[in-house]
């Protein structure tokens, strides 16, 4: 009995010591490798801005143009004279077009989603919408500039007919519609599967108790919506429609194929003309030299910044926001 | 769950069941392949007399130029059916990335659209150990004005109304200029649409050299990779200026010829100042060519070419384009294939592939010299 006592004891610390080292050893590990991909992330961050500003000094250094008010790209020349004006004018017209497209659409695909579809319409019409976002760029590309594009030349006549008095919607030059205002429609189609999903999730996860506390007082379907699903899901859906603006920013492909470029800022959104960063990279990379290269670059660090901004005017937003939604209740 | 589950067997059932299809479908068409190759061997055996491998082995690299894209790869699809155990592999980017390259010496030779700048020939020096940086033309070809305009099969244009045109000066198919050159066609009022390269181009540099030394008088911009006229619209790539021009009534663009071909797209016929206007083609182009100077010194063989020819039946919008090879202080494990692969190029075997192909030879006087230096590269 004595003997048996201590072998007890004996034996049940071992199994406890090693279930408790197994539990460190492994937190630590778990521990170390969630710490090494934040600092990972960290560091190829820093080492991206750190090449962008690196190349992007070389090539201001050397520019003979304004880098923000000249309106030409013409970087591998001799002197190098390039500006970003109309990219940064193209690049922020086209996102904006889509945004105003794109998040009512996806807002009230995500609605019916969530709250008025029957269940057997509402998954597969759920998983069609994210199909669109596995659509490579280079397709929305071409499909926009053979068929998208004639098919928005009626609607551009009409545009400039009965809305041409608003100057926006003025066409002033010939030509097929390879404008900034295509551009911006089948960047609203792109982005339009990443706004859906997000706002549909977040629409979701409404509080069952604040929608039928609405029914309760006799509130109908969309006064439900607007009273407990809508303010509930503000942030989510402001979120979602940052990282879609995200997309839209940084579209290469796609708007190289589609628009017409030139270095002219129109505020005539109809007019063939313009230019977004990510194209002009895609259309001057491959014949540019070193320094070429150096200048698109600089243009990249300049998208990059306003990628940044963007992302951190959506936090501050949402960081406000969130005390007056039910997102914290 | 149950149900679920059953679902996912049969997804997966159905996945494998597609999967194996493709596999079966990929067997076949692997068998056509090689049935297609088989047949297709033969004439490449024909034309195998023509290719002396000598002492080529192993792997050549090169890389630039996409506008000789098409004829290089059909050279080596040749060339590598003649010499077993030799693999040239050409990366078709853009002439600056292959001169870049070449000049980093990650490559044998560079196809370019224009020959090497004097800065870029210093440059070369390092990888060239006592020699320097060569060009040798090799493929030319005629760049062709795309039309399309609803009713009208054939147009004559001089050069002067090509650059009003593409400098927004000329705005209607029925302007008096266009009429003049065209008598007896009926010319609609439709708005022209010019269409230019959106992005850098040796094609867009050839185009407005010419247009420059043809008519300085209505083209004032500098001849350069990059568009430097007002207005016009642009796309991306040769290929899509002509998927444009197919596409839009009322439009006219450039590219190379065989890009016309492919699509089926009308070209137009240059008013030189000869008897007859001038139709886009390859015989045409190289009788362009044979009026070019040569303007490299030593075994450079850079080319002036006389855009003002008024030659009977000389195409002057034309594009050559370039092999870079080091004079001396090739590569030695290169160098044999270099030699012998170029050779082929420059045979007329080699150049008669050009010809077939949308593509102009280059002519017999300036391929001899081309020849010539080949022999000598060391």
């Amino acid at each position: 009995m004595a003997s048996t006592t201590p072998t007890q004891i004996d034996t049940a610390p071992p199994v406890a010591k090693s279930g408790r080292s197994t539990g460190r050893a492994g937190d630590k590990i778990f521990a170390g490798l969630s710490k090494g991909s934040g600092i990972l992330l960290l560091v190829i961050m820093a080492s991206i801005a750190a090449f962008l500003t690196y190349r992007a000094t070389i090539a201001l250094s050397k520019n003979e143009g304004n880098f923000l008010t000249t309106f030409d790209w013409n970087a591998s020349a001799n002197p190098p004279v390039f500006g970003i004006a109309v990219l940064l004018f193209g690049t922020v017209v086209s996102s904006i077009i889509a945004m105003a497209i794109a998040v009512p659409i996806a807002v009230g695909i995500a609605l019916f989603i969530s709250h008025y579809a029957p269940r057997k319409l509402a998954a597969p019409l759920a998983y069609v919408v994210d199909l669109l976002a596995a659509v490579p760029s280079i397709i929305y590309g071409i499909w926009g500039a053979l068929f998208l594009v004639p098919q928005l030349n009626g609607l551009n006549l009409w545009l400039d007919e009965y809305l041409g008095w608003t100057y926006v919607f003025e066409k002033t030059q010939v030509g097929v519609a390879r404008s900034l205002f295509t551009v911006g429609i089948l960047l609203a189609i792109m982005i339009l599967p990443i706004v859906t999903s997000v706002s549909r999730e977040v629409f979701l996860q409404v509080p069952r108790m604040n929608e039928e506390a609405a029914l309760a007082l006799g509130a109908t379907r969309w006064e439900v919506i607007r009273m407990s699903v809508l303010p509930f899901g503000r942030s989510g859906v402001i979120s979602a429609s940052m990282l879609g603006l995200g997309r839209a920013l940084g579209e290469t492909m796609a708007v190289a194929t589609v628009l017409s470029p030139s270095f002219l800022i129109s505020g005539h959104i109809l007019n063939p003309g313009g230019g977004t960063f990510a194209q002009n990279i895609a259309a001057k990379f491959d014949e540019a030299n070193e320094f070429g290269r150096d200048a698109l670059i600089a243009s990249g660090l300049v998208l990059f910044l306003l990628t940044l901004l963007v992302n951190g005017a959506a936090r501050l937003i949402i960081a406000r926001r969130k005390d007056f939604s039910g997102a914290n209740a | 769950m149950k149900l679920q589950r059953k679902n996912m067997l049969r997804a997966s059932a159905l996945g494998a069941l597609v999967v194996s299809g493709a596999l079966v479908l990929t067997a076949c068409g692997s068998d056509d392949n090689t049935k297609g190759t088989d047949g297709s061997a033969k004439p490449s055996a024909a034309a195998a007399g023509d290719i002396k491998c000598d002492d080529a082995k192993g792997k050549l690299l090169a890389s630039g130029s996409s506008a000789q894209k098409n004829a290089i790869e059909l050279w080596i699809k040749n060339y590598m059916a003649a010499c077993s155990g030799v693999e040239v592999n050409y990366k078709s980017s853009s002439s600056g990335e292959g001169i870049v390259a070449f000049n980093q010496g990650t490559v044998g030779f560079a196809g370019s659209d224009s020959a090497l700048k004097p800065e870029q020939v210093e440059e070369s020096k390092k990888i060239c150990t006592g020699g320097q940086g060569i060009d040798l033309p090799m493929v030319g070809g005629p760049v062709a004005l795309g039309f399309n305009v609803a009713g009208v099969e054939k147009l004559n244009l001089d050069a002067a109304t090509i650059a009003n045109i593409f400098n927004d000066k000329i705005k209607k198919w029925d302007d008096e200029a266009i009429k003049k050159l065209n008598p007896g066609v009926t010319l609609p009022s439709t708005a022209i649409q010019a269409f230019h390269r959106s992005d850098d181009s040796g094609t867009t540099e050839n185009v407005t050299k010419y247009l420059k030394a043809a008519a300085p008088d209505a083209w004032p911009h500098e001849a350069a990779k990059k568009w430097a006229a007002p207005g016009g619209q642009a796309a991306s790539g040769s290929a899509g200026v002509a998927a444009q021009v197919k596409q839009v009534d009322g439009a006219i663009g450039y590219f190379e010829l065989s890009f016309a071909s492919a699509q089926g797209i009308k070209t137009v016929d240059l008013n030189t100042g000869a008897a007859a206007p001038v139709k886009a083609t390859g015989e045409n182009a190289s009788k362009a060519i044979a009026a070019a100077k040569i303007s490299g010194t030593g075994s450079d063989l850079a080319l002036k070419l006389d855009y003002t020819t008024k030659a009977e039946g000389a195409y002057p919008l034309v594009l050559v384009t370039y092999e870079v090879v080091c004079d001396k202080g090739n590569k030695a494990e290169t160098l044999p294939t270099v030699k012998s692969f170029l050779n082929y190029a420059a045979s007329d075997a080699g150049q008669k592939v050009l010809l077939d192909n949308g593509y102009a030879p280059i002519p017999a006087e300036i391929n001899a010299k081309v020849r010539e230096v080949i022999n000598t590269l060391g």
